[in-house]
């Protein structure tokens, strides 16, 4: 390991990192701690990353765009302002990636889709703009189930996305690519969207730290809408830390605040197992269990809590997502529906079949469950519950065996992240344990304020799963 | 329309439109719309409307 940079030192050499050589799972904090103080150069880093793209990529297939030629220069850019004096902040220099459904100026949003081929964006999103002002260095777009309709990333025109760990399995959707690109050392945060759990359900089935902001918090102009009162923008990443540090460069802050984590003892936390923990694998139970074990050893106060109307989110998302899907879908499925994949060509022709007085009835079923959240967090610091109730599933599996019972993937993974996108509350995955499999299992934090469900999350992040 | 009448339509609709492997779905979708109009949260102004709760009385 090379010593210190001091200014004017000389920048590493390609295979020189400098005093932080990246290994492998560094979080983006890390990362920038160490670009702010020079010890290592954003060209080094983003090397590494284009490497472990170009070595890994033909068989994880998380990108669809790679933007290597544009991230070295934006990379060798960056180092140039840092050595000058002109730190941009946090995110300056540090490689990151975009779901292939945010516009980012000049190259395609595919959207997965061959739909959209020919298109290429005019205009940053709001998203990509600001992290362009922060100084990211963006490697490459990333793949998605198509239109982020569905949640294990099969139905892409570009192919599915395979598990880091494991090939065979699905990484998760619909932010996939995303979430594998994380894993596999080739970026150090990704920008996702969340439309029923499409951040979150990848980060927990790759380890990973996914937000899911508030609703409105974050613009989503830019970004290929699926159901626009749902729809959320939001990170994944490797700390509740860099979560924070990424969610308010998103929500236009310059100036990042540090998280502080809040005091364990002392902390409330309700447990809503009604309906949550009735289809339940039996490893993630028990991950969930002991986690919780160790939060009441370390003084948190948890106690059960229930929506009445909690099982009644599937009918009332699907009432509510899908009319909205198939109002920005029903013109290109008239012109062009043999550009779709089969089965998301399917999913919007069965949603242009619902009537609107079925969509009225689900808005005010949101209502009730907005009512149903909103009082089980009063007098609380959070909720805490299983992210998905299975491990990552088998690339081809249309069911998972949850005990003795066959479920449907589409229902059964999003059946625990759903409800918090109807109602629009903050939530936030984070590792909890792994199956005898080694294959990860999330824990999911609901809260009413996202800073402040983000000083709980970094509270408990380390108690759900200890190193 | 009730759920029948709307799901024998939508099924017919789904021949005509040479799309057989719709029809699964619409099935499924029907008796997701059959539990959301017999939720508890419906207006019916044949009866007692329900109460609104005070944070949402404008």
């Amino acid at each position: 390991m090379s010593a210190e940079l001091g200014p004017g030192s000389p920048k590493p050499r390609s295979g020189e990192g400098g005093a932080l050589t990246p290994r492998g799972g560094d979080t983006l904090t890390e990362l920038s701690r160490a670009l702010q103080a020079r010890s290592i150069t954003s060209e080094f880093v983003t090397e590494r990353c284009l490497e472990h793209i170009a070595r890994r990529d033909p068989s994880i297939n998380a990108f669809i765009t790679v933007l290597d030629e544009e991230a070295r220069a934006q990379a060798r850019a960056a180092d140039r302002e840092i050595a000058a004096g002109r730190y941009r902040g946090p995110l300056h220099g540090v490689p990151i990636s975009l779901k292939d459904l945010i516009d980012l100026r000049g190259t395609p949003t595919s959207a997965a889709s061959r739909v959209r081929r020919g298109h290429v964006a005019a205009h940053d999103a709001v998203v990509s703009a600001r992290l362009r002002a922060a100084g990211a260095v963006f490697v490459g777009k990333t793949n998605l189930h198509e239109f982020a309709l569905g949640t294990t990333n099969e139905d892409s025109a570009y192919g599915p996305v395979h598990h880091p760990l494991d090939p065979t399995r699905s990484p998760g959707g619909s932010s996939g690519g995303s979430a594998a690109a994380i894993l596999a050392d080739m970026c150090y945060a990704s920008i996702g969207s969340d439309t029923g759990g499409s951040i979150r359900i990848p980060a927990a089935a790759c380890g990973l730290v996914g937000l899911k902001p508030a609703v409105g918090e974050i613009p989503i102009d830019g970004v290929v809408p699926l159901s626009r009162t749902l729809d959320h923008v939001g990170p994944l990443c490797r700390s509740v830390e860099d979560a924070a540090l990424l969610h308010q460069m998103l929500a236009g802050v310059s100036n990042p605040a540090p998280i502080t984590a809040r005091a364990l003892k002392g902390l409330r936390l309700g447990i809503p197992r009604a309906y949550f923990f009735a289809v339940l694998d039996p490893e993630i139970a028990a991950r969930f269990e002991e986690a919780c074990d160790r939060l009441t050893t370390a003084g948190a106060s948890l106690d059960e809590v229930a929506f009445p109307h909690a099982a009644n989110a599937p009918t009332i998302y699907l009432h509510v997502a899908l009319p909205e899907a198939a109002a920005c879908h029903a013109k290109t499925l008239e012109r062009q529906p043999e550009e779709y994949t089969p089965n998301v060509r399917l999913r919007l022709e069965m949603a242009r079949y619902i009537l609107s007085e079925d969509y009225v009835r689900a808005l005010r079923g949101r209502d009730v469950l907005i009512r149903e959240v909103n009082a089980a967090l009063r007098g609380r610091d959070g909720l805490l519950l299983p992210t998905v109730p299975v491990p990552a599933v088998k690339l081809g599996a249309t069911t998972v065996s949850v005990g003795t019972a066959e479920e449907p993937v589409r229902a059964i993974t999003l059946r625990l992240t759903q409800p918090f996108n109807i109602t629009g509350h903050p939530a936030i995955t984070m590792p909890c344990g792994r199956t005898h499999e080694g294959l990860p299992a999330g824990a999911q934090l609901v809260g009413t304020e996202t800073l402040a469900l983000l000083s709980v999350a970094c509270a408990i992040e380390k108690v759900l799963e200890p190193s | 329309m009730t759920i029948e009448e709307w799901l024998e339509n939508a099924l017919r609709d789904a021949d005509r439109r040479e799309l057989p492997a719709l029809k699964p779905l619409l099935e499924g979708l029907a008796k997701s719309t059959a539990a959301l109009r017999a939720a508890d949260w419906n207006l019916d102004v044949s009866g007692e409307l329900p109460e609104t709760p005070p944070e949402h009385v404008r």
